[in-house]
C-alpha cells in the first residue's frame, strides 16, 4: 500500500514536471518570437529614430518582417470565419489575402471580437483591422480608416409572430439584443435610450440568445440580419434600414500614413479589375444571392453618396 | 432522435481543432495552477503573520484581484502593458500571468482561512507535549491545514480551468472559440450545430475537471 502511494506520487510528479517543461518550452518559444519582433522593431526604430516610439509598424517595417498581422473575425460567416480545415475564409479574408499577396508578405490572421478591435490597433498588436469595421465619426478619432469596400446600414430582425417594424412607442418590458462595441449598440443608446438592451460579447452568443427567445428583436448590420432571416425560418427583417447608410473600410493605427496610403492605392487599383465584385461572388453569393451585389459592394473606394 | 448537428465535428479537421483548443485551455490553466499553488501557500502564510505592513500589502493585493473581473485583468495585462510599457506579450503569456495572479490571490486567502481555522489548543497541546515549533507545524498544523484545503483548492482549480473561456477576448483561440468558429462556419448547412457542439464542449470540460474532483475525493478519504 505504501509502495502504491509512492508510485502515485511519482507518477503525479512526472506528469506535473512534463506539463511544466512542455509549457515552458512553448512559452519560451513565444517569448523568443516576441523578443525577435521586438528586436526588429528596435532596429527599425533606431534606423529612423525621428519617429519616436510609435506603436505601429510602417509599410517598410511590415515588408521587412515578411508578415502582416491582420485582425479579422473568426466567427462571422460569411465575412470572416474559419472553415473545417482551420483556414480563414470570407469576404474580409479574401481581401486580406490579396493585400498579403500584393505586399509580398505572409498574412498572420488574428482572431478579434467586435469589442476589442480598436484596442488591437491602438496597441499595434495588428497592422490592419479587416473585421467588418463600420466607419463612424467616433471611431475616426481613435483609428484611421482607408477607403471603403462595402456598404452597410443597421437592420432589426424579429420573430414572424411579433414582427417589429418600428422602434417608436417601445414596450419597456421588451429588450433588443446587440453585440457590444458594434454600431447597432451606439446607435440605439444615442437615439433610443429608453429601449433596454441585452449585450453580448460575441456574435455566436448573441445569436444563441436570440434564437432562444431572450429578446424580441436583434439589431445588427443589415447584411447580418438579412442573412440571418434568409437562413433561419420564422424570422423577418421588419426594419431593413435603420439610421444612416454607412460604409465598411479597413482601419489602421492612427498616424500610420505609409500603410494607409498603400491600402488606398490598392483599393483604387483593385477597382479597375472589379476585385470586390469577384470577392462578393466568391464569398457572399451563397448567403445573400446576387440581388444585393451592387447595393453592398463598393468598388475602388467610390460610394454612390459621394 | 433530434438532429444535434454533432456531425459538423467530423468535417475536415474540426474535432482535432476542438481538441487543440482544449489543449490551449488546459495548458494555460495547468501552468497557472502549478505556479500559483505554491505561491498561494507562501502568500497565505504571509497573511497570517503578525507584521501589519505585510498583512496590509497582501490584503490590498487580494482585494484588487478579487474585485476586478478576470476579463478586465486580461485586458489590462494584454493591452495595458503594451500601452504603458511597450511590452508585446502574446495572448497566452498574458493569460498565464492573469490566471497566476488570480490563482495566487485566491489560494492565499484559502490558506489563510485554513491556517486560522486550526484551534489554538492544537498549538498549546503540541507545546505541552514538548514539540518544537517546526515539529508542531510538520506533525500537527500542516496535515490538518492541507486536509481542509483540498476541497477548497479543487474548487479554485476547476474554476480556473473553466474561466479560460474568457481568453478568447484577447485573441487566444481556445476550445470555446473553436466551438463558436465551427458553429458559425456551418450555420447554413447545420443550423442546429450549436447544441451538439456545446454538448461536446461540456463533455470535454467535464472530462478534464472530473478526474481532479475524483483525486480530491480520494485524498480526502485517505487523509481523514
Amino acid at each position: 500500500m505504501k509502495n502504491w502511494k509512492k508510485l502515485l506520487s511519482l507518477g503525479l510528479a512526472v506528469a506535473l514536471s512534463v506539463g511544466v517543461l512542455t509549457g515552458c518550452g512553448s512559452k519560451e518559444e513565444t517569448a523568443a518570437d516576441a523578443s525577435a519582433t521586438e528586436a526588429t522593431d528596435a532596429a527599425d526604430s533606431t534606423a529612423d529614430a525621428a519617429k519616436g516610439n510609435e506603436v505601429y509598424r510602417t509599410l517598410d517595417e511590415i515588408k521587412e518582417s515578411g508578415t502582416i498581422n491582420i485582425g479579422v473575425f473568426s466567427d462571422k460567416n460569411p465575412f470572416g470565419y474559419v472553415d473545417e480545415n482551420g483556414e480563414y475564409q470570407g469576404y474580409d479574408v479574401y481581401f486580406a489575402n490579396r493585400i498579403g499577396e500584393d505586399l509580398g508578405v505572409k498574412v498572420n490572421f488574428v482572431s478579434t471580437e467586435a469589442a476589442n478591435r480598436i484596442e488591437y490597433l491602438q496597441t499595434g498588436k495588428v497592422d490592419i483591422i479587416l473585421a467588418n469595421f463600420t466607419v463612424t465619426d467616433e471611431r475616426k478619432e481613435e483609428v484611421d480608416f482607408a477607403l471603403p469596400y462595402m456598404n452597410v446600414a443597421l437592420g432589426v430582425v424579429s420573430r414572424n409572430d411579433n414582427v417589429i417594424e418600428s422602434l417608436d412607442n417601445w414596450n419597456p418590458d421588451d429588450s433588443i439584443i446587440v453585440i457590444s462595441g458594434t454600431t447597432a449598440e451606439t446607435y440605439l443608446i444615442a437615439n433610443y435610450p429608453d429601449i433596454p438592451l441585452q449585450k453580448f460579447d460575441s456574435y455566436a452568443t448573441a445569436k444563441e440568445a436570440f434564437e432562444n427567445g431572450t429578446s424580441v428583436a436583434w439589431a445588427n448590420d443589415n447584411t447580418e440580419v438579412i442573412a440571418f432571416s434568409l437562413q433561419n425560418d420564422g424570422y423577418t427583417v421588419g426594419i431593413p434600414s435603420l439610421g444612416s447608410a454607412d460604409t465598411i473600410a479597413p482601419a489602421v493605427t492612427q498616424g500610420n500614413t505609409t500603410l494607409l496610403d498603400w491600402i488606398n492605392d490598392e483599393i483604387k487599383s483593385l477597382g479597375e479589375e472589379n476585385f470586390f465584385h469577384a470577392d462578393y461572388e466568391a464569398t457572399l453569393t451563397d448567403t445573400y444571392g446576387s440581388e444585393y451585389e451592387d447595393s453592398l459592394v463598393v468598388e475602388g473606394g467610390v460610394t454612390d453618396a459621394e | 432522435m433530434p438532429d444535434l448537428g454533432i456531425d459538423v465535428l467530423f468535417k475536415g479537421t474540426n474535432m482535432l481543432r476542438l481538441l487543440g483548443g482544449l489543449w490551449v485551455a488546459a495548458r494555460i490553466s495547468l501552468i497557472s495552477i502549478v505556479i500559483s499553488m505554491p505561491l498561494g501557500i507562501l502568500v497565505g502564510a504571509l497573511m497570517t503573520m503578525k507584521n501589519k505592513i505585510v498583512r496590509a500589502i497582501c490584503r490590498i493585493y487580494l482585494e484588487i484581484i478579487r474585485i476586478m473581473p478576470q476579463l478586465v485583468l486580461l485586458f489590462i495585462v494584454y493591452f495595458g502593458t503594451t500601452r504603458a510599457m511597450g511590452w508585446n506579450l502574446s495572448g497566452e503569456v498574458a493569460s498565464v500571468i492573469v490566471f497566476t495572479l488570480w490563482g495566487t490571490a485566491e489560494m492565499a486567502d484559502l490558506v489563510r482561512g485554513a491556517l486560522i481555522s486550526i484551534p489554538k489548543h492544537q498549538y498549546e497541546s503540541a507545546e505541552a507535549l514538548g514539540l518544537t515549533k517546526v515539529q508542531t507545524y510538520i506533525y500537527i498544523i500542516i496535515p490538518q491545514t492541507v486536509r481542509r484545503l483540498i476541497p477548497l483548492s479543487i474548487n479554485l482549480i476547476t474554476r480556473m480551468i473553466k474561466t479560460t473561456s474568457l481568453v478568447l477576448m484577447i485573441g487566444v483561440v481556445e476550445m470555446l472559440k473553436v466551438a463558436q468558429q465551427i458553429i458559425e462556419a456551418n450555420r447554413m448547412t447545420s443550423p442546429n450545430a450549436a447544441f451538439g457542439v456545446f454538448l461536446v464542449v461540456f463533455l470535454l470540460y467535464f472530462l478534464v475537471c472530473w478526474p481532479i474532483s475524483m483525486l480530491a475525493k480520494y485524498l480526502e478519504k485517505k487523509w481523514r
